[in-house]
This record gives C-alpha cells, structure tokens and sequence, in this order.
C-alpha cells in the first residue's frame, strides 16, 4: 500500500524511561460493513442507556428506576409464592400501567443521554464522515432506546411470571398472560422511545429536553385520564373508550385487550373491532411518524 | 494515481456559488488546501467525503466516485473537523475506540489502533481523563487521532492549528509532517495560513472564491527565483533606482529591498551601490519567493500549472 514505518527509534519520556517506538504501523485486518457498525452503534447506545460503559454517574438514575419498578413485582412474587395465592395479587398487563411513571421518567432520562449530547457536541460530524449513513444512525439510536426501555418493563413481568411459577399457578393460564404483556411493553417502549427521540432531537440542552418530555408524556397521561373520566360519568362509552388513545400507555393498552385479549384495566376499553383497529393503527402511525420526523431532523445535520 | 481527482466540479447554494468550475488533481503527499474563509474549502471537503452532493461536474476520491461510493470512500479516508466535535463527558480513550469501531474495526483491533494511534498524536496518562478538562492542544490531538485510527489511506484536516498557541502549532505541523512521511498516510490539510503550509506540504492547491487560483508543488514556489533582501540605515529610494540603473529588478517591500538575484555578481552590484552612497549595511541576505506572493501574482502568474 504505503511506505512501510520503517524508524525504530526510543523516546525518552519525562519521568518515564526509555519508550520503545515501533513506529506507525498499518491496520490491514478485517473493516466491517454498515450493517456491524449500525449493530455496535445499537449494542453500545442500548448499554449506554444503563450507564454501562459510562461514568458512576450515568449509572446512577436508570439503575435506581430499574430497582424502583422490580421491587413491587418482587414483594408480588414473594407474596404469592409463600402464601400459594391461587393467582397473582394484581396481574401482568395492570401492573405496567401502574407504574408507568417509572418508565416515563426513564425515557426522559435516557432518550436526550442517547441523542442531544451528540448534536449539541457536534460529535455528528465523526459519525457522518464514517461509512454509516444518516438512516443507520437513527435505526441504531431509536433500537437501542426501544431495548432499554422494553428491558426496563420486562424484567419485573419476568418477575411476576417466575412468582406465578414458584407459586404452582397454572401454567397454562400464566404463559398467554405474560406473553401478551410483553408483547405491550414492546410496543409501549417502541412509541415511548420514538416520542422521547424527537423531542430529545430538537432540544439539543439535556436538561430542556428532560423536562419536555416528562412534560409531553405527563400532559398526554392526564388528558387521557380526565377525557376518559368525563366521558365515562357521562355514559359516552364510545368516546371514553376512544380517549385511550390520548396516553401512549392507554393507547398500547387499547391494542393489547382488544386485539391480544388481555383484560381491560381501564373504565372503558377501545369500542368493538373497530376500535381495536384504530388502535393498532394509531400505534403504527405514530412510531412511523417518529422516525420520519427523526429522519428528517437527521437530514439537516450538517458535518 | 491522483488521491483526489476533481473535473468542473460545482456546487451551489441557490444564487450562491460556494465551488465553481474547480479542476484539480490532488497527487499523493502532505498537500495543503489555501484560500480565505469563505473560498470553499470546507464545502470542498464535504463534497470529498460524499456527504454534499455537487451542482454539476464530478470528483473521485482513491478513484472511487463521490456521487455513487461516499461509504466505501469514507471507510478509506479520516477528516479532522474544523470545529470542536467532541462530548466532554468521555475520556480520549473512550471516544477514539468508539469512533475506531463506527469505522468498522473489530472490538479488539479497536483498542489496539487506539492505544497505537493516541501515543503517535502524544497522548499519553490524560488519555483515560475525561476530554472536558483537556487543553485546546490536547483536544486537536484526540480530534486528529480519531481521523487517523482505522488507518485511513488519506486523511483531511481542516484548520488544524486553530486555536493553538505557537508552540502547539509547530507541535501540530510537526505531527502532520509525520503523518504524511513515516505514517505513509496521504493529507490533504486546509488552511488560510499560507506561512505553516509551506512548512509541511508537497504541494498546494490555492482556491479563492470556489476557484482554483493555481496548484504547484511548494518546491516550485519557494525554489524559483532567489531573491536577496537588502536593508540600508537610509536613502533606500535612492539605492532602489541606482540598483534597477545597474539593471537589476528591484521590488520595495516595507524597508527592505528585494533584489533578484541572477549570480554572485549581484551581491557585489549590491555592494558597490551601497558604498556610492556612503549609507550603513544593515542586513543582505539570500531569500526565497514567499508563499503569499502567490496571491499577489494575477492567475496566469509564472508559477501556474494549473490545468
């Protein structure tokens, strides 16, 4: 290729003895294509959303929201296995429900940490003079985001589901219980992550963008909730049952009892089949708009 | 095989023209990118790395097209921005082997180009710091490493002295001196300083409002004719005219004199007319053609090659 590195020389350094240089050596081992690097990307974001591989710091927030909702599940678990309940005190689809401010948090957390700090620092530039393009970014970040986000749902269901299992509860009556209820944290944490990246990507401050989105998912949370109470005392069930779509957490909740048939927390659940489909389509319709609007936004960085 | 091979390239930004008509071949070696701020260089750069699509015309980098194989030329090239570009909240280490994995080096080799690549740039405990506390030196070094980790076989450097006090700048020239002999690794480093580039480049390409103004090796600009400076206490008027009476081109510049020097017999022309006089001495001595010079020569100047 080049002239070989051919000095071979020893620098003293201060303080540090005699240094032997080797010279410049070249790298002609394997390079990995779009596809590995997107990969690493996603590996090392979906780590880095967990402080893993970050400053103590960095650990600190996720690791004791992590804790703050596994430990309800864990007392649930211990409960019903000692007691030998013969079912789960609370079930798998209510419980993320119920501690949906825990997740909230989360994303407000981890979706600037995963996205403003490189706009903000221009650390875009490194990336875009890299063989990844634009888009392998953004399905790198928003996948990683969707990972740390699902995990943080999933491992205290996991929980609940080992709980039911010690407990000798059916299993038969356990397994769809729990695979529906996963099946909801992923898509939960698929609209939650694509909400939380958007705001993250127009608010390059962390802080700003912190606080917008626990400002958006709050505001979203209690609309839903006042909406769906008026409604419901007024015995407008169609559009009670509708205003679960205001809530990212109602809405997935909506697709999960109409259309997965797990039992409806809500006072009113999506009206009939078509509702149900509204639902879904609903759901669809706002990850697609996400990572359009993310695409977009990516679009105008410059190097 | 030129690095860089540029035909009418052209790019536009609606009425205005950032990159006209601009043809160059851009040969092996530490080459220097010259023009004011504002002449192009940085949108040249962006067009190099495929990342700005060009108006009309066509370049090629390593020979592979920057309209069709952006990827495949940034996976062979590493560019040093102009701009700060790194997080503060990791340490120089941290960063570089991210940035050696996004190129597409294997996790282990990663960390080894890294550890290799951080000691060639001089950094060395306050690598495992974090970069916030970095002085402006040490950061234009991580910046350069990680331009250079995935062992690229041609690197582009935009303003790479910015900001940096002399010391740091002949630090700094000095490395890229050696990234272009002992690393074997092709530069292309842009600047509007045209005194640190004649220091350490083959060759320049001067661009002035998207142009090129002319492309020569810096061997062709400092070599070709030698001047003799001369200083006198007084009358300099007087001894420039009697200079040019005896047949030689003289050129005022500031107090001193620049006389073109055809052989050793100019030196004792010189001398005889300073002792006519009967003024002081106070310096002659041999110098060559300044780079800047080459902006106050008109295109077409005797030192163009320029296609």
């Amino acid at each position: 290729m080049s002239t070989p590195a051919e000095p071979r020389s020893a620098a003293r350094l201060p303080g540090q003895g005699v240094i032997h240089d080797l010279g410049y050596r070249h790298y002609d081992g394997v390079r990995l294509g779009r596809g590995a690097i997107t990969r690493a990307l996603f590996v090392e974001s979906a780590k880095g959303a967990y402080g893993l591989g970050r400053s103590t710091r960095s650990k600190v927030m996720p690791l004791l929201l992590l804790a703050a909702i596994c430990f309800p599940a864990l007392i649930i678990a211990v409960i019903a296995a000692v007691t030998a309940a013969d079912k789960l005190p609370g079930n798998y689809t209510a419980y993320v429900l119920n501690l949906q401010l825990v997740v909230m948090v989360y994303v407000a957390g981890q979706a600037p940490a995963g996205v403003s700090r490189d706009l903000r620092f221009r650390v875009m530039s490194l990336y875009l003079s890299r063989p990844l393009e634009r888009i392998d970014y953004v399905v790198a970040k928003y996948a990683a985001l969707t990972a740390a986000t699902f995990a943080l749902m999933a491992l205290p269901l996991t929980i609940l589901f080992v709980g039911a299992l010690l407990a000798k509860l059916p299993v038969s009556e356990q397994v769809p219980d729990y695979l529906r209820s996963i099946g909801g944290a992923f898509l939960t944490a698929l609209v939650l992550a694509g909400i939380g990246l958007v705001i993250a990507a127009v608010t390059p401050r962390r802080g700003l963008g912190v606080a917008a989105i626990i400002a958006v998912l709050a505001v979203l949370a209690g609309v839903q909730g006042a909406v769906q109470g008026i409604a419901d005392h007024e015995n407008q069930d169609t559009f009670a049952g509708y205003a679960g779509l205001f809530s990212p957490f109602t809405l997935v909740h909506g697709v999960q009892s109409s259309l997965l048939g797990a039992e409806n927390q809500l006072p009113e659940g999506p009206p009939g089949a078509l509702g149900g489909a509204v639902f879904a389509a609903v759901v669809v319709g706002v990850v697609a708009a996400c990572f359009g609007a993310l695409l977009v936004r990516y679009r105008r960085v410059s190097i | 095989m030129p690095m860089i091979q540029t035909e009418a390239l052209t790019k536009r930004y609606g009425s205005v023209t950032a990159v006209s008509e601009l043809s160059v071949d851009v040969e092996p070696g530490v080459v220097g990118l010259i023009g004011a701020n504002g002449a192009g260089k940085s949108t040249l750069i962006k067009m190099v790395l495929g990342l700005l699509p060009a108006t009309s015309g066509r370049a090629t980098v390593l020979g592979l097209d920057v309209a069709t194989e952006g990827a495949a030329i940034r996976e062979r090239v590493g560019y040093m921005p102009e701009h700060d570009c790194l997080p503060p909240d990791v340490s120089a280490t941290e960063l570089v082997v991210h940035m050696a994995r996004m190129s597409g080096l294997p996790r282990a080799a990663a960390r080894e180009r890294t550890a290799d690549t951080l000691r060639h740039v001089g950094l060395y405990e306050e690598r495992y710091r974090s970069i916030g506390g970095y002085s402006t030196g040490m950061k234009q070094r991580v910046k350069l490493a990680q331009a250079l980790v995935h062992d690229p076989q041609l690197v582009l450097l935009d303003e790479p002295t910015n900001g940096l006090d002399p010391a740091g700048r002949d630090d700094m020239l000095g490395l890229i001196r050696r990234i272009g002999t002992e690393f074997g690794i092709s530069v292309l480093v842009a600047s509007h300083l045209l005194g640190e580039l004649e220091r350490v480049c083959d060759h320049v390409v001067v661009i002035d409002a998207g142009q090129l103004l002319r492309s020569s090796s810096t061997a062709d600009v400092t070599a070709a004719s030698p001047l003799i400076a001369v200083e006198v206490t007084e009358r300099t008027d007087d001894l420039a005219a009697a200079l040019r009476q005896a047949g030689l081109g003289v050129a005022t510049v500031g107090l001193l004199l620049e006389v073109d020097l055809r052989d050793d017999t100019t030196y004792d022309v010189v001398r005889d007319a300073v002792v006519r006089l009967g003024v002081g001495l106070v310096r002659m001595e041999r110098r060559r053609h300044r780079m800047a010079e080459i902006f106050a020569t008109p295109v077409g100047g005797e030192h163009v090659d320029a296609r």
